[in-house]
């Protein structure tokens, strides 16, 4: 006979009633969806990103299908902080769900404006400084390349909140875990891994590029693999800081791939696009799998991934 | 906004056009035309994302109440593989979505212009029109004579229809801006509504703005969600004040815009006819390197 299952997710401090939510830029703060969507069943929903004034975002086109994926180069579209506060505030405050507020910014003090401001909106559970985001005019803006960078607004952040705060990290570096290690020494509660990946997409009849921003952000299935790697490696090296596992979520399968590499819970990005029911579907999902497997809780998974306990040698065929 | 699992009564084909009717009683009981709908691709493909379809029709009453259909053309893999659904298929439908064509106050003279499959969403605007007791005239264009969608039904629909092909197949030869000033004046046509491919819709309402004609047009830009979280199909749309601009989504605010206020040489490029004004409040630095170069002119 199979325990009972409990979806219920700690995540920094954080209550969620299942570990699927919304990743952050796919379901706006839930107002537009839900109309269809019981908010209260998915896990919890990260907002789309604010920055402190209003942004008007890349030409178009933003968006272009790639296999089992798609880039978007939206730019940080937003009001701006001041117009979010007034216009989600009051939604997100009796919206049922536990939210998490994006921010981004140009500098550390932009950062640390927006979530000073974000704090004060009661049903906001906890904030996400979007280091990451790669459609931003000038590289020297994704923090998240830079250890020291990143920390910069970590620990500013962190100071100027008392809600538990997570970083986005990206997977567009040499050594993720550095940069991860550098943001928890910072003070950061949680790390989100990962944002889309930088990539690029040519249409060969008209030889132009098919985002109006040239390259954007590739997310889907097509970077599962990647995710679920970087998960892994940051886990290893910091086994005690909860992580977000973000990238190519689709099913439940795809979820507990996750949960094994070391998440503590997962986001659902794309998908939302195609299935805006993917957070409840999926959350269901694992309860069905733990069920199966004989297991209660999805925090059952954790530390059950079999590695060899050493890497293999390499072969060299011929050698 | 409902999501519906839905049979598939028929899947037809008409010339170059494929058309499916499916049996969705709650999305066809609240569409409207120029509404949309998002349907579902299948699983385990590498093609994930909902494909758009404006809402040719939707029965409300009838022998075909709870019935809507969707009309398209094969373009790349998604409408490829919705060219071999079959009747008693089922398929995942999102909608309606999006603001739909807003209905003259009071029964007057409208123009409907088509081009292409974007004329589908006009016939559906063009009964609610004609029961509401405003005259419909339309001008249906496309390249060649298979690419006119249901000629004979726009007759039927219509008090006078001009058609258009640009090889001259069908109709007159040339565009339907071509004849756009002459239908204008002869049925007196005190609105007009437009829906095709993106060129088109700027010419139409830029030579409805010359003339002082208020337009509706439906527009068309990449869409990801279709369910206004994704901000990827937006169109720079002219505040109402005047002052500032801002992207709008397509799915959300549109597709149906006045076309008055889409700021078409940022969105598409080139120069207008005539120049747009920009609107009060601009700067500048917030034109993108594809814009700049265009204002200010000369």
């Amino acid at each position: 006979m199979a325990a009972r299952v409990s979806l219920r997710t700690n995540l920094a401090g954080i209550q969620l009633p299942t570990p699927v939510l919304a990743a952050s830029g796919t379901f706006g703060s839930g107002r537009e969806l839900a109309g269809m969507v019981d908010l209260r069943e998915v896990g919890g929903i990260v907002t789309k990103s604010v920055t402190p004034r209003p942004v008007k975002g890349m030409p178009t086109p933003r968006m272009a299908e790639t296999p089992s994926g798609m880039l978007n180069a939206i730019g940080l579209q937003n009001p701006g902080v001041e117009a979010f506060v007034e216009k989600d505030g009051p939604f997100i405050e009796q919206a049922g769900v536990p939210v998490i507020v994006s921010i981004a910014g140009r500098s550390v003090q932009e950062f640390a404006e927006v979530a000073v401001m974000v704090s004060k909106i009661r049903g906001v559970v906890g904030i996400e400084a979007n280091i990451s985001c790669p459609n931003v005019e000038r590289r020297g803006e994704v923090f998240a390349r830079d250890p020291v960078a990143a920390a910069d607004v970590l620990s500013t952040v962190t100071r100027m909140t008392h809600l538990p705060v997570l970083a986005k990290l990206t997977a567009d570096v040499t050594d993720i875990v550095e940069v991860a290690q550098a943001v928890v020494r910072a003070g950061a509660h949680g790390l989100s891994l990962i944002n889309t990946l930088l990539g690029m997409a040519i249409d060969v009849d008209a030889f132009r590029p098919r985002l109006g921003g040239v390259t954007g952000g590739l997310s889907g299935p097509a970077i599962r693999a990647v995710a679920v790697r970087c998960v892994y490696e940051v886990s290893q090296a910091l086994p005690d800081v909860p992580i977000i596992g973000i990238g190519g979520v689709v099913d439940a399968r795809s979820a507990v791939e996750f949960l094994l590499a070391g998440a503590t819970a997962v986001a659902v990005g794309t998908a939302n696009y195609f299935d805006p029911h993917a957070t409840v579907e999926i959350a269901r999902g694992i309860g069905e799998f733990l069920a199966a497997k004989g297991m209660s809780t999805p925090e059952d998974l954790r530390g059950r991934l079999v590695t060899p306990s050493r890497p293999q040698e390499p072969v060299y065929l011929g050698g | 906004m409902n999501r519906q699992k839905c049979e598939v009564l028929s899947a037809k084909r008409w010339g170059v056009y494929h058309s499916i009717t499916l049996v969705a009683p709650e999305i066809a009981e609240e569409a409207r035309p120029g509404q949309f709908v998002q349907v579902a691709m299948p699983p385990g493909r590498d093609f994930l994302l909902r494909r758009p379809f404006s809402i040719h029709q939707a029965s409300r009453t009838g022998g075909w109440a709870g019935t809507l259909e969707i009309a398209f053309t094969a373009v790349g893999p998604g409408t490829e593989w919705l060219t071999t659904v079959e009747a008693h298929d089922s398929l995942d439908v999102v909608g309606p979505l999006g603001r739909p064509f807003p209905l003259p106050r009071a029964p007057t003279n409208c123009l409907l212009i088509g081009g292409g499959y974007g004329a589908a969403p006009l016939y559906f605007l063009g009964q609610d029109l004609r029961a509401k007791g405003s005259r419909v005239d339309m001008i249906v264009g496309a390249k060649t004579q298979e690419r006119v969608f249901k000629p004979v039904e726009a007759k039927r629909l219509s008090v006078s229809v001009s058609t258009t092909t640009e090889d001259g197949s069908l109709g007159e030869r040339g565009n339907v801006t071509d004849v756009l000033p002459g239908m204008m004046a002869r049925c007196e046509s005190k609105v007009v509504y437009a829906c095709g491919p993106n060129g088109m819709l700027r010419a139409v309402a830029e030579y409805c703005s010359e003339q002082g004609i208020p337009s509706q047009v439906a527009v068309e830009e990449l869409m990801a969600c279709g369910m206004g979280v994704c901000w990827t199909c937006v169109v720079p749309v002219v505040h109402r004040d005047g002052r500032g601009w801002s992207y709008e989504r397509s799915c959300y605010e549109g597709p149906v815009f006045s076309g008055a206020r889409v700021w078409w040489e940022k969105w598409l490029g080139g120069r207008s006819t005539p120049v747009q004004t920009p609107p009060e409040g601009f700067r500048l630095e917030e034109m993108t390197a594809e814009g700049v170069g265009t204002w200010p002119p000369g």
